[in-house]
């Protein structure tokens, strides 16, 4: 199909174009949209893009870490301010999809894709999108596919008082590329040797990024060993809906996420 | 259909030529400047064939849309030779049969190069790591993973 690229030079004028048509999408690194164009999908003739500077920052405002839409995986791991994240971005696709995937353009990636939108999940991250005032990431998924009309210029990150607060792991099989059976984010802040307000969050656990609220809830109060896991292990799997695909089954991703839940928990070596 | 003007470098010369709107750098370098040494692998960023280096960092041609590389200086395999004079890496996938049926080869070739050239001497993990874009069909990675340690203890760029 005939297709024609719009480029433009502000945001929020691609935002403009991309909300006054049917049948464009907003092109970021390329490695959903191209590849949708590569298998011939039909439902599109426009694609829009923008070169504005602003999607290419990375800034410390206030208590928020910035982070550009256009922003790369590379650009994440190379970048001082978000090296907290770099254990993230390494574990999406190999170095070539690394040097295009963008931390906008994850938001939108279909399961069992998006482990760093799980990981921005768990840091409470809110997207911004152009024009419009910033909406927690929880809202944006539960309305993502409405949400596609949008660009994203940025998400904000509040400061993490610990950095060693957040944890990670990516479950695959096949090491060192490759598609999650499930990811786990988690954001497990202490007072006094006690968890407070933890956030967990899962990849490849459902049709998008999910919040394990179970979870979160059976944490709170508790302490970080073998003792005060238990209930949060028992319910590991509530609310979850894990697709089966090539990767794994939805019964084996369910048996599976206690397991890999109690060793970020307890920090285990896998 | 609508056509646009786009010029890069190309293994260190100018092209200059009209793609249809929307193309892939891959089409573009395949159909329209006729350098086939990037193959078409699976379309979808899985097996990473089709890996070019764009400003010296690998990306995979047929999900970069072409105009973005306007200006941009852009390298396949066909420039890894001068003349007839091999590069290091090209040697090394010879004397270590690292090319078995040959498809994943200028891909595997682009990776290895990326890595060389930012970090001559490598670890075999960083050369995992480097290559683990890269699907080998007939699953011949140690030979791969060889070649490309054997073309950086040759010391990298010397027959380049």
């Amino acid at each position: 199909m005939p297709m024609s690229v719009k480029t433009f030079a502000q945001v929020d004028e691609a935002a403009r174009a991309l909300a006054a048509s049917r049948s464009a999408r907003y092109l970021g690194g390329g490695t959903l949209i191209m590849r949708a164009v590569n298998y011939g999908d039909q439902s599109f003739d426009t694609i829009i893009r923008t070169t504005d500077p602003r999607l290419k920052q990375i800034a410390q405002q206030g208590d928020m870490l910035v982070i550009g839409a256009g922003i790369t995986m590379s650009e994440v791991i190379a970048n001082r301010e978000t090296a907290f994240l770099a254990p993230v971005a390494r574990t999406v696709g190999g170095p070539a999809i690394r040097n295009m995937a963008t931390v906008g353009g994850n938001l939108f990636a279909a399961s069992p894709y998006g482990d760093f939108t799980a990981a921005l999940l768990a840091l409470d991250a809110r997207v911004v999108p152009a024009g419009g005032q910033p909406i927690s990431l929880d809202e944006f998924l539960n309305a993502r596919e409405r949400n596609a009309g949008l660009v994203i210029v940025s998400v904000q990150i509040p400061r993490l008082r610990d950095v060693n607060a957040f944890r990670y792991v990516k479950v695959s099989r096949v090491k060192p590329k490759g598609i999650a059976v499930m990811s786990i984010a988690a954001v497990l802040p202490m007072q006094a040797g006690r968890l407070a307000n933890a956030r967990v969050a899962y990849g490849a656990m459902g049709p998008r990024p999910l919040r394990a609220l179970a979870v979160e809830r059976a944490l709170e109060g508790r302490s970080l060993d073998e003792a005060g896991i238990a209930q949060a292990l028992a319910v590991a799997t509530e609310g979850v809906d894990p697709p089966s695909d090539p990767i794994a089954s939805d019964w084996y991703r369910r048996q599976i996420a206690p397991v890999h839940l109690k060793r970020l928990l307890l920090g285990q070596r896998r | 259909m609508a056509k646009k003007p786009i010029q890069f470098q190309l293994n260190g010369s100018g092209q200059a030529i009209f793609a249809e709107e929307g193309s892939n750098l891959l089409d573009v370098l395949r159909r329209g400047v006729g350098d086939l040494s990037p193959k078409y692998g699976c379309g979808q960023g899985t097996c990473g064939t089709c890996t070019v280096l764009v400003n010296g960092e690998p990306r995979l041609s047929c999900l970069t849309l072409a105009e973005t590389v306007e200006g941009q200086s852009v390298e396949t395999t066909a420039g890894l030779a001068h003349g007839p004079q091999l590069h290091a890496l090209q040697h090394a996938f010879m004397d270590n049969f690292a090319a078995q049926c040959g498809y994943c080869t200028p891909g595997m070739l682009m990776a290895a190069k990326a890595l060389l050239d930012r970090n001559p001497s490598p670890s075999r993990e960083e050369v995992v790591e480097a290559i683990s874009g890269n699907i080998c069909r007939c699953t011949g990675y140690e030979p791969i993973i060889n070649a490309v340690l054997a073309a950086a203890q040759s010391g990298g760029r010397r027959y380049g």
